[in-house]
């Protein structure tokens, strides 16, 4: 209780965060899109699209659509820069790692630092209600890889 | 500025600050600052009567009702009683016996759709409920026309919210069945035009079912004026316990539907062979009920009664007039819900700000209100947005909450400035 006083607001609102969802990257449909998935939160209604170029494995392309809070939509930018280019393996690490530090995994938060830019995220573990908002697009991530990964595949 | 003039205003209607003193709940700090409750249309507060009167049920009175001749069983049935009594009055049913305690205004729909639905609906029939409907007076419907191979007929709203009588009209036809409309919506305080509707329905032979789940707290009720055939609500929105609600349904129209639930105390003999179902209400009230809860709620109805509804309307109208006119005048919000008719509620939408960042911010300040769909998907979706902010008002709420809330959103904006 008495720590919950000293969680800022600026804990959860960082600059950085702040700055992609007012200005989210990759915020379109790639036309080369070979893969994607819809995401859905139904408590609150935000809603998210992931757009996947998958070749040889790795994401090539990424973009993503919908709408949603500023955590939901800084959260899904940033993670389109970090899972760019990454296999299929290493985008579902980073994501475990993201996972576990905005859940207050102590590890994950103690080598937030590790995470580059998504450490970010770190205070999201101080505001339970918010975790969903930080997650969605990635479990949109996650099931655009392993979804149409069966009927596309190319490997 | 003319804040000085409605704080003397407010206290004509009720003496909030004596009120508040009732509610032990709003005597603390949240994130180190006073909690200004805003959420009411989600679950109100409970008064200190109501707690202690459930802890006396259990100290003092517990038993199971209509079943023992020891004197707990007859004291712990009496109070069960009352309560019911006590919820005849509130609505002004003509009798206890058209009150069925339910768990909420959510299995009172539920329960109609199941029993008088079933019986009543065929294929082809029609159920017609209205475009602001929150999900439990939608979904049970749906399941009913899919069961029965009927259709959900939908009267529109226009931009301000109100429903659209016309359209409504032309939707009965010889094929409705029954007519499901909330008293007063959960996402944009609308008061529908309820006489009119039953007039219309009842023209064409058509029962009417009231969600007044967001109505009771905040409106007196008359279901014999009225005219309805069900009227619904939930105790813990009217400052009762949760789990315990309320389906009113005509003495004539009660006795006609098959029960519920089977189960003890809906019967009134049992063989293998042939059971004889017990009179109305008891028909619907399969099992030991929560007794505990429905002793709260008569409490819970006892003290909004002993305030005057119609002091507790009126408080509740400045209190939307002030946040209305407040709210609204802040550049870049977007009140969603215009009628002209409105109670308890505001909700509203900001340019920059998403409904979920501005939730948080506010709770920061110790202020709750609820953001999201309000469990009105299709209301969200008529006004082409995801999501809206609401704050919904409470006989303990005063103007400087209303501050509270402004300063928050000002807070807000500066954030995603």
């Amino acid at each position: 209780m008495t720590s919950q006083h000293n969680v800022d607001l600026g804990d959860l609102y960082q600059e950085i965060i702040l700055e992609h969802s007012k200005a989210p990257r990759n915020f379109r449909k790639p036309a080369t899109a070979n893969q994607e998935a819809e995401g859905y939160n139904p408590l609150c209604g935000d809603r998210c699209t992931v757009y996947l170029d998958v070749e040889d494995g790795a994401i090539k392309e990424i973009g993503f659509q919908g709408s949603g809070c500023a955590i939901s939509r800084a959260s899904a930018s940033m993670m389109t820069q970090s899972v760019k280019g990454k296999s299929k393996a290493e985008a579902a690490k980073i994501f475990d790692q993201f996972h576990r530090l905005v859940t207050g995994d102590k590890e994950a938060v103690a080598n937030a630092s590790e995470m580059g830019k998504l450490a970010a995220f770190a205070g999201v573990s101080k505001f339970p209600a918010r975790v969903k908002c930080a997650t969605l697009a990635w479990h949109t991530l996650q099931s655009a890889l392993e979804g149409k990964h069966e009927a596309v595949s190319t490997e | 500025m003319s804040t000085a003039v409605h704080r003397t205003g407010i206290g004509s209607a009720l003496d909030v600050e004596r009120i508040r003193q009732d509610f032990p709940i709003l005597d603390q700090t949240i994130h180190g600052k006073k909690l200004v409750y805003l959420d009411n249309a989600a679950t109100s507060q409970k008064p200190r009567a109501v707690i202690d009167a459930i802890v006396r049920y259990y100290e003092h009175l517990n038993a199971n009702i209509h079943r023992g001749v020891h004197t707990l069983s007859v004291r712990a049935t009496e109070a069960h009683d009352e309560a019911r009594e006590t919820v005849r009055h509130f609505i002004q049913a003509a009798d206890a016996s058209e009150i069925v305690f339910v768990r909420g205004a959510t299995e009172a729909v539920n329960l109609v759709a199941e029993t008088y639905g079933r019986a009543n609906v065929s294929e082809g029939d029609e159920v017609l409920i209205t475009a602001m409907e929150h999900h439990s007076n939608i979904v049970p419907w749906q399941i009913l026309c899919q069961e029965k191979r009927a259709h959900l007929r939908v009267a529109p709203i226009n931009d301000a919210g109100e429903l659209d009588l016309d359209a409504f009209e032309k939707l009965l036809s010889a094929r409705t069945r029954i007519v499901a409309v909330a008293h007063v919506s959960n996402a944009l305080g609308t008061v529908n035009p309820l006489r009119q509707i039953i007039h219309l329905a009842h023209a064409h032979d058509v029962p009417v079912l009231v969600d007044g789940a967001q109505a009771v707290p905040h409106l007196p009720v008359d279901v014999q004026a009225l005219g309805c055939d069900f009227y619904a609500f939930s105790g813990h929105k009217v400052y009762g316990p949760t789990g315990i609600g309320v389906l009113y349904g005509k003495e004539e129209v009660l006795a006609e539907m098959p029960p519920y639930q089977g189960g003890g105390d809906m019967i009134s003999s049992v063989t293998f062979e042939k059971t004889t179902y017990n009179v109305v209400p008891y028909k619907f009230e399969a099992g030991t009920p929560d007794i505990a809860g429905a002793i709260g709620l008569g409490v819970a109805l006892e003290y909004v009664m002993g305030l005057g509804m119609d002091r507790v309307a009126a408080h509740g109208q400045e209190l939307l007039a002030y946040a209305t006119e407040k709210v609204g005048a802040i550049g870049g919000v977007h009140l969603i819900g215009t009628a002209k008719d409105r109670a308890g509620v505001l909700s509203f939408v900001m340019d920059g700000v998403h409904p979920h960042d501005l939730g948080t911010i506010l709770d920061r300040d110790g202020i709750a209100i609820r953001t999201g769909h309000h469990c009105a998907q299709p209301v969200m979706d008529r006004f082409k947005i995801p999501a809206t902010a609401r704050a919904s008002f409470a006989v303990y709420n005063t103007l400087e909450d209303v501050d509270a809330l402004v300063n928050g959103i000002h807070k807000a904006r500066e954030v995603f400035a």
